[in-house]
């Protein structure tokens, strides 16, 4: 495996439309939830938590060859708001054009012929990886970073936070990012075993409950 | 028009910027049109609709910064029906969705064939920005600059990359040139010494026909694009 090829990936520079995305950081801010780095950090560590991890898990399972259609389903069934379903779809198909551009691959193809209009990011994720010659342990690493550094990007023009005080944030939850990375890994080599139903489930009610409202807004600077 | 049958209606969607759509046809020709805010790029773009629409099949994506306000000017004005007219969101970045990340636009520009069938002509419009923005080569196939009078007579002199590189640099407004002390003279000569032989249209879109000269360019594009 390529370690430079990882920073590819993982870049937020990475043309794959991440960038009109706050994972849920704009609802967070309009609500009040999200105010400064110190709530920001507390907002990132409960998203790494729930959404990092499921995420991790679908594009490490991905990259150890679990079927992708079986994981799309696994990724609905661990998304109930319709938007956010929405939100993960598009981010997928646009991930996927960059990828196929990046790094060629059949089994890339495969996935775009199956879901002309996007599978869930983070299987498209792991197949990218997968394509670029990368461990189930580096796609986990960039779902988990992605997980935070969306909301920590989107904050920055949000709030105008100190940029240095949103990187920072970033940089007090990387031993999380690290042991969720592990768990996700874990998880995903057990459902080799025993099936995507293996895979964690875990949620944020608020998150999912916010997107649905974010969604219906007439004005807002994010997709979600 | 059907030139490539090497191509097959169920291949995987188009990665980038290939003249030809999946099922081996030309996809439709794509212009860009950016500027600051203000400049008359929707104005432009409805103006552009109603002239062309009645000889090309067209449609527009527009890139609005925080609202939908540029689709629903559109929709509102009918210059087309609304399954024509779609919105893409930019995350408070204007210049990254149509330069350093395409990816949505042009699932945008994707979907609008997808879904109304053979296009001729799809107009991209930028959100609002600044004299630096400009559109990536793998979204659209020429581009247009929009400025106007009002935002001061310098701007040609100024440059970047919209007014020095655009395919055609349009000042817009030239009505308003003697209520705000604007020089269109000093403005054409200031053009021509940044842009050298790529064209300039001064227009006021107050006049009946006030859009022709940059619907006749869009004209030559298209013809030198189905060519």
């Amino acid at each position: 495996m390529s370690r430079a090829a990882l920073l590819v990936l993982a870049d937020g520079r990475f043309p794959a439309g991440g960038h009109a995305h706050s994972g849920g950081a704009e609802a967070a801010v309009k609500a009040g939830r999200v105010s400064g780095a110190g709530s920001l950090e507390e907002f990132c560590r409960g998203r790494l938590h729930t959404a990092g991890l499921v995420a991790a898990s679908l594009a490490a399972g991905a990259v150890l060859g679990l079927d992708p259609v079986e994981l799309d389903g696994a990724a609905d069934a661990r998304t109930p708001s319709p938007a956010l379903r929405t939100a993960a779809r598009r981010l997928g198909r646009q991930l996927m054009r960059a990828a196929r551009a990046t790094w060629p691959s059949a089994e890339l193809d495969a996935l775009a012929r199956e879901f002309p209009k996007g599978a869930h990011q983070p299987v498209v994720l792991g197949l990218a990886a997968r394509a670029a010659g990368l461990g189930a342990e580096d796609a986990a690493y960039c779902a988990v970073y992605e997980s935070v550094s969306g909301p920590a990007s989107a904050t920055v023009r949000l709030l105008s936070l100190d940029p240095f005080d949103a990187t920072g944030v970033l940089a007090r939850l990387a031993p999380d990012l690290d042991r969720v990375a592990h768990q996700a890994v874990e998880a995903a080599r057990c459902a080799l075993v025993n099936g995507v139903d293996a895979l964690p489930a875990a949620s944020a009610p608020l998150l999912e409950i916010s997107a649905e409202v974010h969604a219906a807004w007439p004005v807002r600077l994010f997709a979600s | 028009m059907h030139l490539d049958h090497n191509h097959t209606h169920d291949g995987p969607p188009a990665v980038s910027a290939d003249a030809h759509r999946p099922d081996g046809r030309r996809r439709a020709l794509r212009i860009g049109l950016g500027g600051p805010v203000g400049s008359g790029k929707t104005a432009t773009v409805a103006a552009l609709c109603k002239a062309l629409r009645d000889e090309l099949s067209l449609a527009v994506v527009t890139n609005d910064i925080y609202t939908r306000e540029d689709a629903e000017f559109l929709l509102r004005e009918a210059v087309l029906p609304p399954e024509r007219i779609t919105a893409v969101e930019t995350g408070a970045c204007p210049h990254t969705a149509i330069r350093d990340d395409i990816s949505a636009n042009l699932e945008a520009v994707e979907d609008l064939e997808d879904e109304i069938g053979p296009l001729d002509l799809i107009l991209v419009e930028s959100g609002g920005d600044n004299l630096t923005a400009t559109f990536s080569k793998g979204l659209v196939d020429a581009q247009i600059f929009v400025i106007d009078v009002a935002g001061g007579d310098d701007i040609p002199r100024k440059g970047g990359p919209g007014v020095t590189t655009a395919d055609l640099l349009v000042v817009n407004k030239t009505d308003l040139a003697p209520h705000v002390g604007s020089d269109l003279g000093r403005m054409a000569a200031d053009a021509k010494a940044q842009r050298a032989e790529l064209p300039v249209v001064f227009q006021s879109l107050r006049a009946e026909g006030g859009v022709k000269d940059v619907a006749e360019w869009v004209r030559g594009q298209l013809a030198a694009w189905v060519a």
